[in-house]
């Protein structure tokens, strides 16, 4: 079970992380509790996955990537068959069932912007259905912060 | 924007996550042959761009309490999307918030934002108040809540 610690940690960290020789140590003092205090409960939580990352959070387009949500609309009876040919693909990174007509929502993240069409073309193909191609136009907001 | 090589290798040394020891940024540095202050240097450089968004942690919501996923989408008129746009984003419920474009006939949302919580009955709650609170009855809205959560991972990048 994770304590006040733990949850002290994780709302200081998703706001940022230092860049300078002893970033822990300077963590650890902010929370006032010791350098390995801090290392160990970091790994405990990464290994419960608690956390899915402790790291780099970048931006898939300023990289030179391509990144788009799409979404399917699927028959109840396609969507095991549809969501593993889809998972099977590196380039989607998360997936997700939603209730709707367009039930299911991934996130495609490639190498390049032109790789999107590619794929997208490619799970079509394969699947048989229209993907709904989403971008981002405008970003408004881009916390992704959880209060623990 | 098209990286250095040495920027390229940085990036993928540690999509994965920083190490877990006392001095992360030299370690990562013998992995490609920099300095710990040419890493330091770099990453402080990319933090600034803007390639890297954000350098901290990032939480599995699920796994800590946050069982409701709610993708809220808002079809906006497009006169009033930037305002309504930022109104959303500023609330502290709305962990994303980001214009994408409309599929018609089927998908009229131009608008996508995203909120999570503990029930889902917290979260109908917390979005009806918002609502009334921002005066946004008008804006014809739709809460898809997950289901099935079927893979989670960050991007990858060689």
């Amino acid at each position: 079970m994770m304590d006040a610690i733990d949850r002290n940690i994780i709302n200081s960290l998703q706001g940022g992380f230092p860049i300078c020789d002893s970033p822990y140590r300077v963590v650890a003092e902010q929370l006032g509790i010791e350098e390995s205090d801090l290392l160990q409960r970091l790994e405990k939580m990464l290994e419960l996955k608690q956390l899915s990352r402790f790291g780099p959070m970048y931006h898939a387009e300023r990289l030179g990537g391509g990144l788009s949500l799409c979404a399917m609309k699927l028959p109840e009876n396609q969507f095991e068959r549809v969501a593993e040919l889809v998972n099977a693909y590196p380039e989607v990174a998360h997936n997700y069932a939603r209730e709707h007509q367009l039930n299911m929502w991934f996130v495609l993240a490639t190498e390049t912007p032109e790789r999107i069409a590619t794929v997208l073309a490619e799970i079509e193909e394969e699947t048989g259905y229209h993907v709904y191609n989403m971008p981002k136009q405008e970003e408004f907001y881009v916390g992704l912060r959880f209060d623990l | 924007m098209v990286l250095s090589k040495q920027d390229a290798q940085l990036v993928a040394a540690i999509q994965s996550g920083l190490p877990l020891v006392e001095h992360p940024y030299a370690e990562v540095g013998q992995q490609i042959g920099l300095t710990e202050s040419e890493v330091i240097e770099r990453i402080t450089e990319m933090r600034e761009s803007g390639i890297i968004k954000r350098l901290g942690v990032v939480v599995r919501h699920h796994e800590l309490g946050y069982v409701a996923n709610a993708m809220v989408v808002w079809d906006v008129p497009t006169e009033r999307l930037n305002l309504v746009g930022k109104l959303l984003g500023s609330q502290p419920c709305v962990t994303l918030c980001y214009e994408r474009p409309r599929k018609l006939p089927e998908w009229p949302y131009n608008l996508f934002s995203m909120i999570h919580g503990f029930s889902r009955e917290r979260v109908l709650s917390r979005i009806s108040k918002m609502v009334a609170e921002l005066g946004l009855e008008d804006i014809d809205y739709q809460v898809l809540f997950s289901g099935r959560r079927f893979k989670q991972r960050g991007a990858r990048y060689q």
